[in-house]
């Protein structure tokens, strides 16, 4: 299996920049997802890697080798779409023997790989169906199986259980990543669903407007966001942001918001501009009689093991996860309390993190 | 707002039967919602208390009055639609306007606009009064359409998954919304989805229906904690309840209990632990983890902090406390210890 690299990688079609300035490094046995909104440049990126768009600069390497503008065709790579095009016509067992037989491999290897790849993928029993006959799920490992079979370097995925119902997401979600495991292979998978990527990713890319704003595992994603577009995009509810309008310089540790004073982490570097944001995740956040930072409640979700509380404060509206026993209702006067420790001071202009005790 | 009662409601549509022997009461002022999955009757529900359809057997009253042969512009109920019915020729404030002015109203211009004026604030579409309907996002037709039920001050609200064609973030802003309007207005509010968080996050009360026939109608904290059987269990949570034979579970337990039941979040996870299992999978969601365990040829999930369980184990110890389960018997209904 092999390591992806990508390296200043930038794609235009025409006026438009659909990828800019990537830099990534795709280890050897990584499941990978790439995250983002639709239109922020994943699936470009993916068909780049795959060698069906190439790049307006910058180069990409598989396994060292400099592949940026070989065909699809040279480059040992699989790529699953989200429809899976299989041949109707055929059984199970010739589809995935597809791409063998293709490849003028003898018959008795083949047979022995198909075996071996049905097994894995629960396909053993349906071998001589008809593609027709078969469930979603199972028209989906079929796809799986022959883009397996091949034993490439890498695989590709473009958001394969995008047309899958919610239950059956999650259990071909799971087999997908055993199936990952099982082979050690690299995959690279590029999906709109924050729950998917981390759930399945051991590290996730998260893009908007083409630009790579963070490549890392999930809980370094979720708790340690180094834009503010990543502590937007994952979480339900969002990471909460409050103004600040205030500079903030290296060795700071509170800020002051409409006259209140917040602690936060020790600043490791100046801010870029006097206009900033603060982040905090909403499970940091507890909801109490008195606080520094008081509000009305503006909604009260309950989600069974706990609530999602809304608060509209003088520093606009928050939202804080609770555990259920907490009572509040709308219209009621509560306070809130922050963690100070998990902090995230935004720069106001770019709209990245500034080093702190916490974000180091 | 009026009270809203419905006695013993049945329909039929050829040989389905789509409600059976429906009661219940959704008082002045109380949000309810209508859970069940599609075919469990909930939009029919709606359409008999509406007056599109008419009821084989039973009564509906709407405000003390028995409105069960009404026609449906006497009832004064609005209903609104998954798919946002505006017009689409229509500016957003000529749709706003168009329930006011109907005759049987008549309102004043002035009147109208105020009341236009006042919903779009509610709403925050002011500035998109002048827009055609069509120029709008899919977040703000439905906004639109909300509004033009909220416009009329009817008897009740009906409201048929208005949300389920939005995208996520929208879903979330617009039900948080919904619910701090109608808790304003003190609007009575009946709302039919398959969806649980809407559910819960926005009802007074949840009746969960099943294949036509109400099973429970309680507060969402009952429904989740106190459910009457392992349908209603079932259907609230995510990831769902763990329902496993009782015979796996070594307590004492009365002989007609069949399955015990208990929510991941009640699954602790350590080496104390009494129950040996394997683990299969974990999804770590960044706010919480969920492992999932083989035990016993069943699957267990539970929610954990993240990476509190260590990355290595493999086979591990898990226990529930007994004051955290719930107990049922081999039809799936609740058995009360």
């Amino acid at each position: 299996m092999a390591e992806i690299v990508i390296e200043d990688l930038k794609k235009e079609f025409g006026d438009f920049v659909a990828v800019t300035n990537s830099n990534l490094t795709i280890r050897n046995g990584d499941f990978f997802v790439l995250l983002g909104p639709s239109g922020c440049g994943k699936t470009t990126t993916l068909r780049m890697i795959a060698g069906l768009e190439y790049p307006t600069y910058g180069k990409i390497f598989l396994d060292a080798e400099d592949v940026t503008f070989l065909r699809a065709s040279q480059r040992d790579i699989a790529f699953v779409f989200q429809m899976f095009a299989l041949y109707p016509h055929m059984n199970v067992e010739k589809n995935i023997a597809f791409p063998l037989k293709t490849q003028g491999v003898k018959k008795s290897e083949i047979r022995k790989s198909v075996r071996e790849v049905a097994k894995m993928l629960h396909l053993d029993t349906v071998l001589k169906s008809k593609i027709s006959a078969l469930s979603g799920g199972d028209k989906q490992r079929v796809a799986l199986g022959r883009a397996i079979i091949r034993r490439p370097k890498a695989f590709l995925m473009d958001e394969p259980l995008g047309s899958l119902d919610a239950e059956f997401r999650e259990l071909m979600s799971y087999e997908l990543k055993k199936m990952h495991n099982d082979i050690n292979a690299t995959t690279v998978y590029v999906t709109h669903d924050q729950n998917e990527a981390m759930a399945m990713g051991d590290r996730i890319g998260i893009m908007d407007k083409g630009v790579m704003l963070q490549a890392d595992d999930p809980l370094t994603i979720y708790n340690k966001p180094r834009a503010k577009f990543v502590g937007s995009f994952i979480g339900s509810p969002a990471m909460n942001f409050i103004d600040v309008n205030a500079f903030m310089q290296k060795g700071s540790t509170s800020v002051k918001i409409n006259g209140s004073r917040l602690t936060i982490p020790e600043c490791y570097e100046d801010t870029h501009i006097d206009f900033n944001y603060l982040g905090i995740r909403p499970e940091n956040i507890r909801v109490v009689d008195e606080g520094n930072i008081k509000g009305a409640v503006y909604g009260v979700e309950y989600l069974g093991a706990n609530k999602i509380i809304t608060v509209d404060t003088e520093f606009g509206r928050i939202k804080a996860r609770t555990p259920s026993v907490i009572n509040a209702k709308i219209g009621d006067n509560v306070g809130l309390e922050f963690d100070s420790n998990s902090i995230i001071i935004f720069n106001g202009d770019d709209e990245t993190a500034i080093k702190s005790q916490f974000m180091n | 707002m009026s009270e809203v009662k419905v006695e013993n409601i049945s329909k039929t549509f050829e040989d389905t039967k789509a409600v059976s022997n429906l009661s219940f009461t959704i008082k002045d002022g109380e949000f309810v919602v209508l859970l069940g999955p599609t075919g469990a009757g909930k939009t029919t529900t709606l359409r008999l208390i509406a007056g599109l359809e008419k009821a084989d057997e039973g009564k509906i009253f709407i405000g003390n009055k028995d409105a069960t042969l009404f026609q449906p512009a006497q009832r004064d109920v609005a209903f609104v639609f998954q798919q946002y019915s505006l017009y689409p020729n229509y500016t957003v404030y000529n749709n706003l306007a168009f329930p006011l002015r109907s005759p049987l109203r008549s309102l004043n211009k002035d009147q109208i606009d105020k009341a236009v004026r006042a919903i779009a604030k509610t709403l925050h579409i002011e500035d998109k009064l002048k827009n055609k309907a069509t120029h709008l996002s899919g977040g703000e037709m439905q906004r639109v359409a909300i509004g033009r039920a909220l416009v009329r001050k009817p008897n009740i609200f009906l409201m048929d998954e208005p949300l389920s064609s939005l995208d996520a973030k929208l879903r979330e802003e617009l039900r948080l919304e919904l619910k701090n309007i109608q808790v304003q207005l003190g609007a009575t509010l009946l709302f039919v989805t398959h969806d649980h968080v809407e559910a819960t996050t926005m009802a007074d009360r949840i009746g969960v229906l099943k294949e036509g026939e109400l099973i429970q109608i309680d507060p969402p904290e009952k429904i989740y904690n106190d459910p009457n059987s392992v349908y209603v269990a079932t259907r609230l949570g995510s990831p769902k309840i763990n329902v496993i034979p009782s015979r796996l579970i070594e307590i004492e337990l009365p002989a007609k209990v069949e399955y015990v039941a208990f929510r991941p979040e009640k699954v602790s996870m350590n080496s104390k632990g009494t129950l040996s299992a394997r683990i299969e999978n974990r999804q770590n969601l960044g706010v919480e983890e969920i492992v999932t365990m083989g035990f016993m040829g069943e699957m267990v999930r539970a929610v954990v902090k993240p990476d509190s369980v260590p990355r290595s184990s493999k086979d591990v110890k898990f226990s529930v406390r007994k004051e955290d389960m719930l107990f049922f018997d081999n039809k799936s209904q609740r058995v009360y210890l």
